[in-house]
């Protein structure tokens, strides 16, 4: 290979058919006119170039300047009028004599928002605002009580619930079933099939409940949950607290509906294969805290969420260096970006199974191995065949 | 005859008040107070001892006047101006010297540890509340948490081998009081405060007076154990900026300890690893003992606790005033004719 030479293929960059010659062929300089022209007179005469090169350079500094002060100045002109209505100087503004040079006078402003909120608050609208006024200035002042899991009712309810309502009912158009199941008072611990790489079903689980059987679900997360910056502020304050007995037990004794996945990651980073296929149910900790706490358990399954998002792929090493169970790959993420996070817009059924009671196992109960296992077992195959005479009835995955 | 009652770390704010107030409950004849500095206020009718209690001399004074009641209250996280191995070193040993001390009195009945909730450190495996026989869940932590660690474990040594001395340990939430002056009323009073940006940790509080009360009682009532103390109810971090006025500053956790360790400088805050963990994860603790064993109830809840604090400083740049009077006039300028206060709830 030594005496190997290299034959020089392509343009290198330079406009031209590739012969290797420094200058490009008649056509080529024709593609690239601009350039070529705009350069050639400055080497070769720069008395006949100052007039050429100086029209574009004259004419972009006239532009600019004319382009840039008169949005600056109609700006100047604009913004303060619509800022002082909403400040406190509305009375006098709107009083007196308007500016004639200022854009909009206040009392249109005025107008033009009591319009928007008869729009948005309706015709009643007065004292809607006043309260939502009120609302507002107390989330400001700090004026409100969380629980001891630091559970925000208010907030809840009226923003995280309003603003998952509409996926919940439009989008994935949710039919709840054996609503009855759950009780009206008093703890109960909700079992479900985990499933849909985000847990979304939980919050579906969860807005249900509130919407048709009106209670709170308390979710129980597992400790990555409350490790994620923001994740960890909404869940506490969406009720969700540390998948542990200390905590299911104090909650299930404070007469809480409390929400359990058994499957954990496994259930919802498992691939679209396998959908449907309820993985191992933990070591069965939900059974012994309900025992002890003698709360009934209501097997619930959720079709519909293995389709939001089907899991074809993983990427375990990533995974372990951020420290996360899986890196999800869908058909649509991260090939799209953020638009492959839009769920798919899979039909869903949430069916409460008939209560499993518990109270009925005396004390040591919790204890004995076999029967938690037993009951897990139950409770297990109970969501299994559910969910398989569901999918039976289901027309189709969006339908 | 009353009893006679030392009380460790009088030179801060909290023991000198504990002991005055110990001193003036007819159960008791004499109390002693032990501190390496003076106090900085009048100590009544305590005597005072200028004494170190990693010092033998702390059992030749526990000797000499038959003391029969130790109330151990200088175990404190490391202020700004002191080090972290200065800290540790007056805690740890003071401790095991005072324990040490203790054992060779044959007058000594009753043995108060004021610890703190602390032991339990914060993580994100934390249960929502711990209770007593309950440990932190991140090994035994680093700093001051592992220090209350170590310091419980030797108190509950001495306790095996002197079964005849009741041994009571308090471990109490943050206090909170209008001329007190902590770490966490510290943090407190800044004008902006520094948050860990994405967590809004669970608090509890516990009023000034309670917490001597507290200690007062567990000192004067023969009941032995561990319990926790804190003002019941919970409070968000933001819920509780938000009361104060305040502007939150939320900062990236790595953030946080730069900007905490500039602030510990200027001494104006504690940012030490342990407390930037409290500051994400926080903190809760079941005081059902405190109430059916222990037989106190604080006279304040966590929030009532954190309002009079509260009410104590000058309200901030988004006080209650101004948020209330910038909603009149706008409900106002719109032509409401409803009464604000009727919306409440």
């Amino acid at each position: 290979m030594g005496d190997a030479e290299i034959i020089p293929i392509g343009t290198r960059g330079k406009p031209g058919r590739g012969t290797g010659s420094a200058k490009p062929s008649s056509s080529a300089r024709g593609l690239v006119a601009k350039p070529a022209a705009k350069r050639a007179p400055r080497t070769k005469t720069p008395s006949a170039a100052t007039p050429d090169g100086a029209a574009p350079d004259g004419a972009a500094p006239d532009v600019e300047p004319a382009e840039t002060p008169a949005p600056a100045s109609s700006r100047d002109a604009t913004i303060p009028a619509p800022r002082q209505p909403l400040h406190q100087q509305v009375p006098p503004v709107a009083g007196a004599h308007p500016e004639p040079t200022v854009g909009i006078p206040a009392v249109d402003w005025l107008a033009g928002f009591t319009t928007a909120a008869v729009e948005v608050f309706g015709d009643n609208w007065e004292p809607r605002l006043a309260a939502f006024l009120a609302f507002l200035r107390r989330r400001l002042t700090g004026d409100y009580t969380v629980d001891e899991y630091g559970f925000d009712a208010e907030i809840t309810q009226r923003f995280f619930m309003t603003a998952i309502r509409p996926v919940a009912e439009k989008w994935f158009r949710i039919e709840v079933r054996g609503v009855e199941n759950i009780p009206p008072t008093g703890g109960a611990l909700v079992v479900s099939n985990h499933s849909g790489t985000i847990p979304i079903d939980g919050m579906m689980t969860a807005i249900s409940i509130h919407d048709h059987a009106h209670r709170f679900l308390r979710p129980l997360g597992a400790d990555l949950v409350f490790k994620l910056p923001v994740v960890s502020e909404l869940a506490r304050k969406g009720g969700v607290t540390l998948a542990c007995n200390d905590d299911a037990e104090r909650m299930l004794r404070g007469g809480e509906i409390v929400g359990v996945w058994p499957e954990g990651f496994k259930g919802i980073g498992k691939p679209y294969s396998e959908r449907y296929k309820l993985q191992r149910f933990g070591r069965g900790g939900f059974v012994s805290a309900a025992i002890r706490t003698g709360v009934p358990i209501i097997p619930t399954s959720v079709v519909g969420a293995e389709e939001i998002y089907p899991l074809v792929g993983n990427i375990p090493s990533l995974a372990r260096l951020l420290g996360v169970p899986y890196i999800p790959i869908t058909p649509f993420f991260p090939l799209l970006g953020p638009l492959g996070l839009i769920p798919l817009p899979s039909k869903w059924i949430i069916e409460f199974g008939e209560p499993i009671r518990t109270d009925e196992y005396d004390e040591g109960a919790a204890e004995d191995p076999m029967l938690v296992f037993n009951v897990t077992d139950q409770v297990r195959e109970t969501i299994q065949q559910t969910l398989y005479s569901l999918l039976m009835q289901r027309k189709s995955v969006f339908g | 005859m009353g009893r006679v009652v030392l009380v460790t770390g009088v030179a801060r704010d909290l023991g000198r008040r504990f002991a005055r107030q110990i001193a003036a409950s007819p159960a008791v004849d004499r109390v002693i107070g032990v501190d390496v500095q003076p106090p900085r206020g009048d100590l009544g009718g305590v005597s005072f001892v200028r004494a170190d209690i990693r010092n033998p001399i702390i059992a030749k004074v526990i000797m000499r006047e038959h003391v029969d009641t130790v109330v151990h209250m200088s175990v404190l996280p490391s202020a700004g101006s002191s080090s972290r191995t200065a800290a540790k070193e007056l805690n740890v040993i003071g401790t095991m010297q005072l324990l040490a001390a203790c054992q060779q009195s044959p007058d000594l009945e009753h043995f108060v540890l004021k610890s703190s909730t602390s032991v339990y450190g914060s993580s994100n495996r934390d249960p929502a509340m711990f209770s007593e026989d309950m440990n932190a869940k991140h090994g035994f932590g680093v700093g001051f948490v592992k220090d209350i660690n170590e310091v419980e474990s030797y108190v509950r040594g001495f306790a095996r081998r002197r079964p005849d001395v009741r041994v009571t340990t308090l471990r109490t939430a943050n206090a909170l009081g209008a001329g007190l002056s902590t770490p966490t009323t510290g943090y407190f009073k800044l004008p902006v405060i520094p948050t860990v940006l994405g967590f809004d940790p669970r608090m509890q509080f516990l009023n000034d007076t309670d917490l001597l009360d507290a200690i007062e009682h567990a000192t004067l009532a023969d009941i032995r154990g561990t319990f926790n103390i804190a003002g019941a109810g919970v409070m968000m971090l933001s819920q509780a900026i938000r009361r104060l006025g305040r502007p939150a500053l939320p900062l990236p956790s790595f953030a946080v300890g730069a900007v905490g360790s500039a602030m510990r400088q200027a001494r104006m805050a504690d940012f030490s690893r342990e407390q930037i963990a409290f500051l994400a994860y926080g903190r809760g603790v079941d005081t059902t003992r405190m109430r059916e064993v222990l037989g106190f109830k604080p006279s304040r809840t966590t929030e009532q606790a954190f309002g009079e604090f509260a009410a104590s400083l000058s309200p901030g740049l988004i006080s209650e005033r101004r948020v209330r009077a910038a909603e009149e006039a706008l409900v106002g300028a719109l032509g409401g004719r409803n009464q604000i206060g009727e919306l409440d709830g």
